[in-house]
């Protein structure tokens, strides 16, 4: 028996995920240059800390080393990668074309997003894309690899005597609980599952309240059985990088309450620290949550130490 | 509408520069009606470029409008005296113009904007992106190709808070809030949970330059 017929992908995400464990996935921004350096540094800090570590697209629209570039090299080094592709800056032919070969470097793990406009990053004059959206690009994902078949219908196959090689990949997308129209977000979020989406990484979380009335929402709609859902978190570093993410990241809420521990804080790293690690505990209870998402922009060095003090090691193996 | 503004005077004066005589001509429909390219912008702007330069001879004139070859040639006589003309229309109308006084160099005094609305005086918005293929049917009545500032198909990105939209929250709505207030509004909030399929944007000006060509009425 082949027990990777089994599999969509097989990526080692997926049988985590299929297995019942809580996952834990990070965060790994690729540097703003080519320095290969850094890569190999932050490889080191996650590396058999988390199940597959996210290589960011150009986040926030300021250029950086490629996502499919930096994830090769995880492939390499061992570290399971998910690329994060957006739908700013490519078109559907270049999607594709990147899929395939990010297929065929060995890559299985997808995670489809909108991305952020490109007026908010380093280069505002630059044209955006957006031919498809988030959820258009998870069903094109999965029609490549169910139906083996381009967007235009056409098969994968260099010619009609040559074998179908189609990209399988795990797919991923992204859910913002505290986004508005509240109560369109859960709408998203069912749309992306029969579009394609096998898991699902949320925005990080630090209003607990409003994550539990969206967890509700996806409880009550059955959605969390249909569909993998992995809860993004952010440890704080410092008041500031607190204050800085309420008031300029799009879509992120932070309490007052968190913003005074932090700011009350003697050591703030470490309270961030803390914080992070109370969330996991009360993520871990709440159903439908499948695992965490560590985004410690610029600080992946202290992902293990989450990880550690959260009860989450060893990683299990698949 | 096609709302247009106004290049900057200095802009202007360098792109005319070494003109004797020029014909400034106004666009009497829509960069009238916004305020841009009208007669009395005409007159404005003949008067503000005098004043920079003594020397320089101006030619006012304000046709119905400049993307109708039939009231271009209302002023071929005005044009021919001119060394140059300084068209207030949009960009269509500055191309006409210039095909139809193919030895006279035509210049554009303003920036054309957009298709869109008066939201009160002075104030216009973005409404149309002319698309070729409209959605408004489905979409509540507000086109998220031109006012989602990333041309969602399927509703609002992880940007969209308190109604507002990431790009500039002081200044632009999100348009999947307009859209799904709207459809709540006309009970009709199951239109967001049907998955809009990628557009086929070769209707749209990806497909090349387009044209209308209607057999019914051409001669």
């Amino acid at each position: 028996m082949n027990q990777q017929k089994s599999f969509k992908a097989g990526s080692r995400l997926e049988k985590v995920l299929l297995s019942g464990h809580f996952a834990v996935t990070a965060e790994l921004g690729p540097p703003k240059s080519a320095d290969l350096e850094l890569v190999r540094r932050k490889i080191g800090y996650l590396k058999s800390y988390v199940d597959a570590a996210n290589i960011t697209d150009n986040q926030t629209a300021i250029v950086r080393l490629s996502s499919i570039a930096t994830a090769t090299v995880l492939c390499q080094n061992g570290l399971e990668p998910v690329i994060q592709m957006t739908c700013r800056d490519r078109n559907r032919i270049a999607i594709q074309s990147d899929i395939l070969g990010a297929y065929a470097l060995g890559i299985k793990n997808i995670l489809c997003l909108t991305g952020d406009h490109q007026s908010l990053g380093n280069h505002p004059g630059a044209r955006g894309v957006f031919d498809l959206d988030s959820i258009q690009l998870v069903q094109m994902l999965k029609v490549m690899r169910d139906e083996k078949r381009f967007l235009c219908g056409e098969e994968i196959r260099n010619s009609p005597k040559a074998p179908v090689v189609e990209p399988r990949m795990f797919i991923g997308a992204a859910a913002n609980p505290f986004g508005d129209p509240f109560e369109l977000r859960v709408v998203r979020l069912a749309k992306k599952i029969p579009a394609g989406a096998d898991f699902i990484q949320t925005q990080c979380i630090y209003d607990m309240k409003r994550f539990r009335q969206w967890m509700q929402q996806v409880q009550d709609k059955g959605l969390h059985q249909k569909v993998h859902i992995l809860a993004g978190l952010t440890p704080l570093r410092s008041v500031r990088m607190a204050q800085y993410m309420k008031q300029s990241v799009a879509g992120v809420t932070i309490p007052d309450e968190i913003i005074q521990r932090m700011a009350q804080a003697k050591d703030p790293a470490e309270e961030g620290v803390k914080i992070c690690v109370e969330q996991i505990e009360e993520l871990k209870e709440i159903e439908g949550i499948a695992g965490i998402h560590l985004m410690a922009v610029a600080w992946e060095k202290i992902v293990p130490v989450i990880v550690e003090r959260a009860g989450l090691m060893p990683r299990p193996s698949v | 509408m096609v709302v247009a503004e106004r290049k900057p005077l200095y802009e202007i004066r360098d792109v005319i520069q070494g003109c004797r005589k020029i014909l400034i001509l106004g666009c009497g429909t829509c960069t009238t009606v916004c305020m841009a390219g009208g007669e009395k912008e005409v007159s404005i702007l003949a008067t503000e470029l005098r004043m920079l330069d003594k020397g320089l001879q101006t030619v006012e004139a304000t046709i119905e409008r400049q993307c109708d070859k039939e009231f271009i040639e209302e002023i071929r006589y005005k044009a021919e005296q001119c060394d140059a003309i300084l068209s207030m229309a949009c960009g269509a109308g500055v191309q006409l113009v210039a095909e139809v006084f193919e030895d006279k160099a035509v210049y554009p005094a303003l920036n054309t904007k957009f298709i869109g609305v008066s939201e009160g005086q002075g104030r216009w918005s973005e409404f149309c992106s002319a698309c070729g293929d409209c959605i408004l049917a489905e979409t509540g009545g507000i086109c998220p190709l031109t006012r989602c500032s990333k041309g969602l198909l399927n509703g609002p990105c992880g940007g969209s808070v308190e109604g507002k939209c990431e790009v500039d929250p002081e200044k632009l709505d999100c348009a999947w809030q307009l859209i799904y207030d709207r459809l709540k509004r006309l009970g009709r909030l199951d239109v967001l949970e049907k998955i809009r399929e990628p557009k086929d944007w070769s209707k749209a000006r990806d497909g090349g330059p387009r044209k209308v060509v209607r057999e019914d009425v051409a001669l």
